[in-house]
C-alpha cells in the first residue's frame, strides 16, 4: 500500500486539520512546531522522554489477557492494554511529559491546560511540579462538581484549577478559557493540550507522544499470541488514546480499527457525544473536524456519563480515518458503558474509567461474533477510582 | 469604488481617522439592532462592526463573550444579521458595515451563498477571526468576488512573512490587533502600537484600523494620531449589556460614542 504520511507540512489530514486560530496564536504555533520538530529529531531528548517514560510513568505497562471475561463470551480473546497501569492512572502522562519536555526546552516557566475529566488536568499538574513549572488548569464548573476528587489532586500537586463559568462549563468551554489565557499570556506561557485535536501541530504531536501504546502493544500482541491483533477497540473523545493506539498499526490493513463514541442517552435523544457517528464537518478550537452542531453552525451542548468523552469535537486524523475508511466508529450508550464497567470489575479484578468502559462495551458485543483463535485489544485507557462516585451515586450509594 | 475604499479617501482628505465601533448583532434586544445602527451613525461614527453570535467565541473576553451568549439565547441566527443589514440599508446607503465573527456559522449556510446573501444585503467587508489566510484563500476569493471585502488581523506578534501573506489576500483595511490577548483587555502601549501601524501600512498599502483595548475618548484620541481607523468592541458592548429597554440602550450608545466621535474629528493625524 501507499505509505500513510500524514499530516502534510500544514497540519491537514485530507480536509481536516489545520490552523483556524486567532493571528496572535500563529507566531505561537509556528514556533511550538519548529521546536517540537527539532526536539524529535534530537536524540537526546528523546533519551530522556524515553527515560521519563521508564521511571516516571513506569512503562511499558502490560497487554494483558482478559481470559475469564473472554471465555464467558465465547469468542475472541480480549487483551487489555493497561494504560490504567501509568502513574496518575491513564494514558494522558504519556503526552503530558513530552510537552513538558518540551516547554522546558523551549524555556517556558508557566503551563496551563484544559480538562473535561481531569485526567489531564492531573498528568499536568504532575509534570509541571516534576520540571518545577508554574502550572494553571481550566476546568468547566459542571465537571468540577462531577470530579471533584481529581480537583483535589490537582490541587494538591501544586496546581491552580480555574472554574470556567462559560458555555456549557465543560471541557468545550475549558478549551476556550485556555486558548484565551494562551493569546493573553503568549510569550510566557506553554499550553498543554489534552487530546489529539486543536491547531496543528498539536494533533500530530499528541499522536508521537501516544503511539508509545500502539508501538508497544504491537510488540507485546506479536510476543503473546505470534501474530498481530484483528481488531483494535479505543473510546473516543478527542481520540488521544486511540489515535495512539492504531496509529502504529495504520498500515496494516488487516487489522480492524474501532473507536468508540459517548452514546450519552441514545443518538436518537440528541443526548450523546459523538460527533465521528452523528456529526458533520466544521470547525472548532483551531481545526476543521466532525462536529456536534445545529444547523446554524453553534457549537451544540453535549451529555456522556463520563466527563472525558463529553466533547463536541474529535481530532482531525479520526476524521480523515473515518471518510477514507481505515477506522470505523460507533457508539456505546451511558447504560452499556456502566454494564461494561461491572463486568469488567467483577470478571477482572480491574475497575475501569468510565471512558474505557465505552471501548469494553464493545468489544464485549462484538468478541462473540469472533472465533476464539481471534484477538482484540482493547485500550483500558484508566482507571475507575476517579469514578466511583459517579456510579455509586446512579445506584442510589452515598459513599 | 467599493464603501470602505471611499470612506478612507474621504478621510484622508480630511485628515482624521474613522470610528468604528462593535456590537454583537441582537443584543440587548433583537428590536434594537437597526434603531442602534442608526443612532450610532447619527452620533458620528463611520462604519459599523457588526458580531455575528458563535456559541465558542474563543479570541473574545468576557463582555463579547456574554453579549453572543445572550444574542444566541434570543434566537439570533445568521440570516437575521443579514436580514438587520438589509434594513439598516434601506435609509442608509453610505455607512460601511463590516461582519465580524467566526467561520462555523459561515460554512453552515455555505460560504457561497453567504457572501451572495452579504453583498446582496449591502454588506461592505467580513472579519473572520478564526480564519487565517493561509486556511482562507478560497473563502477570501469568494467574498472578493461578490465584491465584499476579506478583512484579515495582524498582531504584534505577526512577522514580516505574516504580513506579505495578509498583503495578498486582504482588501478593505486591515485590523491590527493593538494587544497580545482577547477582547475587552488591558491596554497596550500606544507609541509602539502606533510605530508599528505606520510601517504596516506602508507595506500593505492598506488603511490600518486599531482594535483591542480602547475604551475612552482619551485613548481614542491617542490612537486617531496615527490610525486610519480606531476600533471601541468591548466598552460599548459593557454599556449595551445592561440596558433594559431598546430606548435605554440607544440613550446610552449615543451617550457614550460621542466624546469618542468628537475625539476622532478633533485630532489630526500625523503619524506617531
Amino acid at each position: 500500500m501507499e505509505t500513510y504520511a500524514l499530516p502534510d507540512a500544514f497540519g491537514h489530514y485530507g480536509p481536516y486539520g489545520g490552523r483556524f486560530v486567532a493571528e496572535t496564536l500563529i507566531p505561537a504555533l509556528a514556533e511550538l512546531e519548529h521546536a517540537y520538530q527539532e526536539a524529535q529529531r534530537d536524540p537526546e531528548f528523546r533519551a530522556e522522554l524515553h527515560n521519563e517514560l521508564r521511571q516516571f510513568v513506569g512503562r511499558p505497562n502490560p497487554l494483558c489477557h482478559a481470559a475469564r471475561v473472554s471465555r464467558e463470551l465465547g469468542g475472541a480473546q480480549i487483551y487489555l492494554k493497561r494504560e490504567d497501569l501509568n502513574h496518575t492512572g491513564a494514558h494522558k502522562i504519556n503526552n503530558a511529559v513530552g510537552q513538558a519536555l518540551l516547554a522546558r526546552r523551549m524555556g517556558k516557566k508557566r503551563v496551563i491546560a484544559e480538562t473535561g475529566a481531569g485526567q489531564h488536568g492531573v498528568a499536568t499538574a504532575t509534570v509541571a511540579t516534576r520540571y518545577g513549572m508554574e502550572c494553571l488548569v481550566y476546568m468547566g464548573e459542571e465537571d468540577i462538581q462531577r470530579q471533584s476528587s481529581n480537583v483535589f489532586r490537582m490541587r494538591l500537586l501544586g496546581a491552580q484549577v480555574a472554574a470556567v463559568s462559560s458555555g456549557t462549563r465543560t471541557l468545550k468551554d475549558a478549551l476556550n478559557e485556555a486558548l484565551r489565557d494562551w493569546v493573553t499570556n503568549v510569550e510566557s506561557t506553554f499550553y498543554v493540550i489534552g487530546t489529539a485535536a486543536g491547531p496543528h501541530p498539536y494533533p500530530v504531536m499528541v499522536r508521537e507522544f501516544h503511539r508509545v501504546i500502539g508501538d508497544e502493544a504491537r510488540a507485546q500482541c506479536l510476543e503473546l499470541t505470534g501474530r498481530l491483533p484483528d481488531c483494535l477497540i479505543a473510546c473516543v473523545g478527542g481520540g488521544s488514546n486511540a489515535i495512539g493506539l492504531f496509529y502504529p498499526f495504520i498500515e496494516d490493513k488487516a487489522v480492524r480499527m474501532i473507536g468508540v463514541e459517548a452514546g450519552g442517552l441514545g443518538l436518537g435523544t440528541g443526548q450523546h457525544a459523538a460527533p465521528l457517528t452523528t456529526g458533520r464537518p466544521g470547525v472548532l478550537h483551531g481545526n476543521r473536524t466532525y462536529l456536534m452542531e445545529d444547523e446554524d453552525g453553534q457549537i451544540l451542548p453535549t451529555h456522556s456519563i463520563s466527563a472525558g468523552l463529553d466533547y463536541p469535537g474529535v481530532g482531525p486524523e479520526h476524521a480523515y480515518l473515518k471518510d477514507i475508511g481505515r477506522a470505523e466508529y460507533v457508539a456505546a450508550t451511558d447504560a452499556e458503558a456502566l454494564a461494561a464497567f461491572h463486568r469488567l470489575c467483577r470478571t477482572e479484578g480491574i475497575i475501569p474509567a468510565l471512558e474505557s468502559a465505552h471501548a469494553l462495551a464493545h468489544a464485549f458485543h462484538l468478541a462473540p461474533t469472533m472465533r476464539p483463535d481471534q484477538t482484540i485489544i482493547v485500550n483500558l485507557s484508566g482507571r475507575g477510582d476517579k469514578d466511583i462516585h459517579t456510579v455509586a451515586a446512579l445506584e442510589g450509594i452515598h459513599l | 469604488m467599493s464603501r470602505l475604499a471611499g470612506l478612507f479617501v474621504q478621510l484622508q482628505d480630511a485628515g482624521r481617522a474613522a470610528l468604528i465601533p462593535f456590537m454583537t448583532a441582537g443584543d440587548p434586544s433583537l428590536t434594537a439592532t437597526v434603531p442602534l445602527m442608526h443612532a450610532l451613525v447619527a452620533v458620528g461614527v463611520d462604519a459599523i462592526e457588526l458580531g455575528m453570535p458563535f456559541s465558542d467565541p474563543m479570541a473574545d473576553g468576557p463582555s463579547i463573550q456574554r453579549a453572543s451568549e445572550r444574542a444566541l439565547a434570543r434566537g439570533v441566527k445568521l440570516r437575521m444579521v443579514l436580514e438587520w443589514v438589509r434594513e439598516f440599508r434601506m435609509t442608509n446607503s453610505h455607512t460601511p458595515i463590516i461582519l465580524m465573527g467566526y467561520l462555523n456559522p459561515v460554512e453552515a449556510m455555505g460560504v457561497t451563498l453567504f457572501a451572495e446573501a452579504a453583498a446582496t444585503a449591502g454588506v461592505d467587508g467580513v472579519i473572520l477571526v478564526d480564519l487565517t489566510p493561509e486556511e482562507g484563500r478560497g473563502e477570501a476569493a469568494v467574498l472578493r468576488q461578490q465584491g465584499v471585502d476579506p478583512i484579515f488581523l495582524l498582531a504584534p506578534t505577526s512577522g514580516p512573512e505574516r504580513v506579505a501573506t495578509v498583503r495578498g489576500m486582504g482588501s478593505g483595511f486591515v485590523y491590527y490587533v493593538s494587544l497580545r490577548g482577547i477582547t475587552g483587555a488591558a491596554q497596550a502601549d500606544w507609541t509602539e502600537v502606533l510605530q508599528r501601524v505606520q510601517d504596516l501600512r506602508r507595506q500593505l498599502g492598506l488603511p490600518v484600523a486599531i482594535g483591542f483595548g480602547i475604551r475612552d475618548a482619551a485613548t481614542v484620541a491617542r490612537v486617531a494620531v496615527g490610525a486610519d481607523a480606531v476600533v471601541v468592541g468591548s466598552a460599548l458592548v459593557d454599556q449595551l449589556a445592561e440596558c433594559m429597554t431598546d430606548q435605554e440602550a440607544i440613550a446610552a450608545a449615543t451617550r457614550f460614542i460621542e466624546p469618542l466621535a468628537q475625539a476622532v474629528r478633533t485630532t489630526e493625524r500625523r503619524g506617531v
